[in-house]
Formats: C-alpha cells, structure tokens, sequence
C-alpha cells in the first residue's frame, strides 16, 4: 500500500528524488551540535502561533467596542479558549526567546559567513517581523498596558525625521490610537505579517537546504587538519528525532506556563484615562525602552529620543549586513564581530535587567 | 485724631509717602488694579504704618475682591484719597471713619442688596443677604443691640475680602467650620448665650468632615449646608429632616413612611439625629442596629416589644449578608491570584455590595420586608459568585491535573522517542559517533 502510494506520488512530484535528497543530507556532528536545535524549536513554536491563532480568530472580533469582551469570552467561556489564548501568548515571547538566541548562535558559531549572507540577512528581517507580530499582537486585547504600550511605540516612530508623522499616521489609522488602530494591527498581524513571514521563511528554509548546515570555524580548522575527526549524523531520522524531543519539551514547557500561570487579560482599555504610572513595553523592547529613558532630553540642539532612535535604526541595519563585514583580510574581520556580538548580548541583558527592576 | 499725618516737619513723612506711593502703584500694576493703581491713595499710606487694628496694608488690600473690582477705601470709609491732608479726612468729603460694628450689614448691604449695582460685577451675586441677615440669630440678637454677635467682616474679614470660591477665602467650604468655630468654640464668648461650644470638635470626626476636608468632596456638607450662611438658625426638631433630606432624599423619604415618623413626632424627638446625633455624625455601622452595646435601637425598645425583634432581625440579615459577600470576595482573590479570569463575578459583586448598601438604606422604613427583599438579592449575587469562585478554583485543579497528564505523555514519548533513535543508531549504526 505504502509502495504503491510512494510511486504514484513519485510519478507526479519526482517523490524518490525528495527522499533521497533527504536520506543523503546530513548534520555535522561537534560540541556545538546542540545549537542547531534553536531554528526548529523557533519553526516549532511558529507553527504554534499559526495553529492557535486561527483557533483565535474563531472567537476573535477585532473591534474596539468587542475586542477585550471577545478575549474575556475565549477566557472565560469558550472550551479550552484559556488554553489556546495562554499557548499563544506564551508561545509568542518563548518565539522571540528562541529566535533571539538562534540568531546570536548562529553570529557566535560563525554560520552567516559567505556563502550564507542571504540566510543571514532573511533570518534578520524574520526576526524584525517576530517582533512586528509581539507589537501587533500585543494590542490585540484592547486591554489598558496594550493601549498605553502602542501609544507610546508610535509616538515612536512619530519622532522619526520627515516620514515619521506620515508613518504614524499610517500605523495607528489617523492621528491616535483607535478603534481604526486595533483594526489595522489586526490586519498586519493576522495578513500581512503572516504572508510575508512564510514566503520569507520558506526563502530561509530554502537556502538552509541549499547551503547545508553551516560547520564553526574552530571545528572546521579541527577536521581540516586531521580528516577523520569528521562526523556527520544523517537529518532524517536521526537529527529530526531529536529535533522532536525538542519540540516536545517545549510543548510541556508551553503547557506548563499556560496551565501554571495563564495570560492575564487586565482592565479594558479607557483611551479617556490617564496613562498608569510606570508603564512598560513587552520584555523584547524593554532595552530599547530604557535607553531611550536614559539618554537626556536634548543632546545639543538635537532631540535626545531622535538620537536614540537613529541610533538603534543604524545598528539595526548595520547587524542585518554583519556578513559583508566578515571578509578574508577585511579590517573589522571575525574577532571584531564576535566582539560585538557579546557587548549587544551583554547590553541587552543589562538593559532589560535595568528596566524591569527600574520605576 | 491719632493719626499724626500732619503734624511735625513733613519733609521725611513726604519722602516715605512719595516712595509708598511708587511702590503701592507697583503692586497694584502686578495685580491688575488698574483703577486703584491709577489713582493716589494717601490712606494705605499712612495706614500702612500704624498699628493694628487700623493697619491695613497694600499686600492686604489687593488682595481684596473689592479693591480688584476698583472699589477703594473712600467706598466704605467716605473721604477722599486722592487728598495728602486733613481735607482727605474731612465731614465735607463724606468721611465715616470706623464703622461700628452695629452699622456694618447696612453698610455692605448698600451695595450688596442693590441689585443693579452689584450685577455690573457678578450677575450671579445674590442680593438677599441682608434680609436672611435679620431672620438669622445673629441679625435677631445684633437689632436687640447685642454687639458680640457675628456681623459680616467677622466671617468674611475686613480689608482682605476674598471670593468663597478662593480657597484662601474664610468662607471657602474647607474653612467654615474654622470660622465658625472661632466663635463657636470660643467658652468665654459663648458664656452668654448658654449654648454648648463643642459643635467643631464633634464636627471635626465626623463623616461629613472627613468627605469635606479627607476626601476633597466640597459637595459634602459644613456648619452653613444645614444651619445656612446669611440666615443662620439651628434648625427646629420638626425640621431637622428637612436638613438632612436635602442630600440624604431616599432615607428621609423611608422615614416619612415609616412607623418611626408619627412616634417621634409623639415623642418630640428630631429626626435623623436621636439615632445619627447632628455633628458629630459617624459613619453608620451595622452594629448601630440591633440589642448590642452600640445599639440605638435599645435607646427606646426594649426587650419583649416589636421594635426590639425588628431590630435584632434586620442587624442578624445584614451582617450576614455583609459576611456571604465578604466570602466570596475572599475566594474570588483566591482564585485571582491563581490566575483565574474571574472578572464577571467580581463584577457581580459590586451588584450584591450595591444590594447591601440598598439594604442599609431600607433600614430607614423599619420593615422587615422590605429590608429582606434587598438582602435576599444581595445574598443571592453573593452565593452566586461564592459557586463561581469555587468553579474557578475546581477549574484550576482540572488544569493542573490535566497539565499533570499530559506532562506524564510527553514524557513518554519523548522517552520512547529516545529508545527509538538508540534503536535505529544500535542497529544500523546510522550515528558515525
């Protein structure tokens, strides 16, 4: 039966070819193996998202007189609807989580290095639009901390020079944040986002399966310099296996956070109501958010945030075009970037700590 | 004359009058007093300079709703300021000089009581203070020629009269009961009238004070909200429900059809205040019903009579009402705490609290009936909301047990998963380790 399937499919997609493709690609095996388990759980917890979101959207409504009553409703009446809304949730930030460390995996253990530039450079615009789906997704409750935290993220981008009141306008559906808000942000996070995310992803994907499985450069000058030291362990099934009890650590880990400590949902959002005092973004902002605090109002005759925020824009750009900096005999070579890498972790950790504890 | 203003050698006198002057037009400009800046003022210049009482400065007097609407001494006091000598002070410019204090309320009333006058400034400005003034005690007992009785400047000050609404003003509502007191509190100054100098001290730990001056509630009621201001009486025992009725309407509506109303009328007790006593009102407890020590009820019934069933009936439904809602806050913090979205039957319990407080207003018909209609709606929200806090919290045991399970599956899988790979890798040695 299984036969007979197998070649009534490899009559139509060239089946065998896939299958070989996959019986033949396999994983480097070294002590930094474990690293590459971080890309799958963060496609895990992507098809996480997708899956308990469209249960969302059953129950959903995506206006400002309905939103936080539908969530309360999924909450509160709806089987299992507490469950689907906390794995979302928690899904999300462990997404972030995961997404950051592979891409500072990947920095350390020197994979984006030619031929992976383009790997590289998608898998740093997948990450900027994980956290566009976390800033989306975040005032989709239309509760009071997501309205505050989106109305301060956009003035944000109103700081922006020339374009940034044009942007804001754009983002928030006129001059505030409204009804016409939620109902974009729906729109990005449920469309637009999504849309870009997979055709992005498959891009990732694609080039993972082209290029094969980046080799660090310690282990790589190891195995040059005495060849049999080499090992390989073939992805399918052994790595994929083990890719599995990953995965399904991290469904116990969701289960537990959604079952141990649900999503709160808070108060409904009242755009008449004075911002709650000491008022804070999502964890993955919150470095951002207290560099901004700290930097003086105006350095010179030049806004303080606009600094800020220029400056986080140029790093920004300047991380997603890392690999160009990495070149044989380049002057800011490998040691610089790595270098780099353990300041951005450090800050970022110092930062977040800073905030959280920070009135 | 006291004032030396013209006697002695004038050069110095006219000096300090002459930089006075610069600096009284000064303060006036700042002040926006263009009409009193404008002109000379030679009697703050000398009055500056003396004693109390008739110092009177220029810090002073700007600050007075008078002198900011263009009014000057010479409006009260006659003269003409405009003069340095004794022709400033003279019968021919119309000078009063002190006015005593029997002719103060006609003096203010002259302007105060002319309509057409006084709109020019303030159209909202009543023009019946001084006839309310004479039906008040103080007006009674000041036309019978008893001086020592509150006149216009002893509540509003003199020279530094401010709008009641400046919180500065001591008629402002956070400073009456100050103002009052400052007579009323005073033993040696109420000796004559033989009436009890304890109003502010009680007033001061009452409920009204603490919404007035606590909470910030300028709506909540001080000494002239129930005695009034330019009318000033103590309130009779037939209308003391009145008083009290104007903000506390359902209450006194109850009590009008209650059995209470024709048995204190008998009795010729007030209303309101033989329970709630008048200024030194407290915040009404549950206890305050009842046949226990703090009861009011005991104050007439006694054991064996109606009243005294009613009372420990309705005090025994409250306080367990009070106690079902107080349970079911408890177990819906619980289950809050747990992470349990529990917000509708909070919601519910501001419903069953608003029953309770109905409740307590219901007390005022004295029937047990319909006293019970509004507890037994409250205790029905309440256990209503005590069966939703236990299904929240039985909802969370269900979640754990169910997180338990399917931890113990994971486990499994991952487990056989495990043995899988060593199986495969065992047999075939597909892991080049």
């Amino acid at each position: 039966m299984l036969g007979r399937l197998r070649a009534w499919l490899d009559e139509r997609v060239a089946w065998n070819e896939i299958a070989g493709f996959l019986a033949h690609k396999t994983v480097p095996l070294h002590r930094f193996s474990y690293w590459y388990f971080l890309g799958g759980i963060t496609l895990f917890l992507f098809g996480v998202q997708v899956a308990t979101g469209m249960l969302l959207l059953l129950y959903y409504r995506p206006t400002s007189n309905e939103a936080f009553e539908s969530v309360q409703y999924i909450m509160t009446q709806v089987q299992f609807g507490w469950l689907v809304r906390s794995i979302h949730s928690w899904s999300a930030n462990l997404m972030v989580f995961t997404a950051f460390a592979h891409m500072f995996s990947v920095l350390f253990l020197g994979a984006y290095r030619k031929p992976r530039e383009l790997t590289w450079v998608s898998g740093m615009v997948l990450l900027f639009l994980v956290m566009g789906f976390g800033f989306s997704g975040y005032l989709l409750p239309w509760n009071t901390l997501a309205y505050f935290a989106t109305k301060v993220g956009t003035d944000m981008v109103g700081q922006m020079p020339v374009v940034g009141h044009y942007l804001m306008v754009f983002l928030r559906g006129g001059e505030d944040v409204t009804g016409a808000t939620l109902t974009r942000f729906f729109g990005f996070h449920v469309a637009l986002l999504p849309g870009i995310t997979t055709l992005l992803l498959a891009v990732h994907l694609a080039l993972v399966q082209r290029q094969g499985i980046s080799v660090p450069p310690a282990i790589d000058a190891e195995w040059k310099a005495n060849p049999a030291a080499r090992r390989d362990m073939p992805f399918f099934p052994n790595f994929f296996l083990r890719e599995m009890i990953a995965w399904y650590v991290a469904l116990g880990v969701l289960g537990a956070l959604a079952a141990l400590a649900p999503w709160e949902l808070g108060a409904k959002a009242d755009p008449f109501a004075p911002a709650p005092a000491g008022i804070k973004p999502e964890w993955y902002f919150l470095f951002m958010f207290q560099t901004l605090k700290l930097i003086p109002a105006k350095l010179g005759f030049i806004d303080g945030e606009l600094v800020g925020l220029a400056a986080f824009g140029g790093a920004g750009l300047l991380w997603t075009l890392l690999p160009f900096f990495d070149r044989q005999g380049a002057r800011f070579g490998r040691k610089w970037i790595v270098g780099a890498g353990i300041f951005a972790l450090a800050y970022m950790s110092v930062m977040t700590v800073y905030a959280y504890w920070a009135k | 004359m006291p004032i030396g203003r013209n006697n002695g050698s004038g050069k110095p006198l006219r000096a300090i009058r002459g930089a006075l002057r610069w600096l009284l037009a000064g303060g006036f400009l700042l002040a926006g007093t263009s009409l009193w800046a404008q002109a000379p003022n030679t009697c703050v210049d000398c009055h500056s300079v003396l004693d109390p009482p008739q110092k009177v400065t220029t810090e002073q007097f700007v600050t007075d709703i008078h002198a900011q609407k263009g009014l000057t001494c010479a409006s009260c006091h006659g003269g003409d300021p405009t003069k340095d000598d004794d022709q400033a002070m003279s019968k021919a410019a119309g000078f009063r000089g002190h006015i005593k204090r029997s002719q103060v309320p006609e003096l203010c009333a002259s302007c105060h009581s002319d309509a057409s006058y006084v709109h020019k400034f303030n159209p909202s400005l009543r023009t019946d203070q001084l006839s309310q003034y004479k039906t008040s005690v103080h007006g009674q007992r000041l036309a019978k020629g008893d001086e020592q009785v509150a006149v216009c400047t002893d509540c509003h000050s003199v020279h530094d009269i401010r709008p009641a609404s400046d919180s500065r003003s001591s008629v402002h509502p956070l400073n009456v009961a100050s103002t009052c007191s400052r007579c009323h509190s005073d033993a040696a100054h109420m000796k004559p009238y033989s009436i009890p100098t304890d109003q502010f001290a009680g007033y001061s730990v009452s409920v009204h004070h603490e919404a007035l001056v606590l909470r910030g509630d300028l709506s909540a009621p001080t000494c002239t909200t129930c005695h009034g201001n330019h009318g000033a009486a103590p309130p009779g025992v037939a209308s003391v429900e009145n008083v009290c009725s104007n903000c506390h309407a359902f209450q006194a509506q109850l009590f009008d059809g209650s059995p209470h109303k024709a048995a204190f009328a008998a009795a010729s007790m007030p209303g309101c205040v033989t329970c709630h006593s008048n200024h030194r009102i407290q915040h009404p407890t549950d206890a305050m019903l009842g046949t226990g020590p703090q009861s009011v009820c005991t104050n007439c019934h006694a054991q064996g009579d109606g009243g005294f069933k009613v009372a420990a009936t309705t005090q025994e439904k409250l306080t367990s009402l009070d106690a079902a809602i107080l349970r079911a806050d408890e177990l819906l913090d619980r289950a809050e705490r747990s992470g349990m979205d529990v917000s509708q039957a909070k919601l519910s319990q501001t419903q069953a609290r608003d029953a309770l407080t109905k409740a307590r207003v219901s007390i005022h018909s004295v029937t047990v009936d319909r006293i019970m209609q509004d507890v037994q709606a409250g205790s029905k929200l309440a256990e209503q909301n005590l069966a939703a806090g236990h299904q929240a919290l039985a909802d969370r045991d269900y979640r754990r047990w169910g997180l338990g399970v399917s931890v113990i599956l994971i486990l499994l899988t991952i487990a056989g998963l495990w043995l899988y790979i060593r199986e495969i890798e065992g047999r075939s040695g597909s892991r080049p380790v």
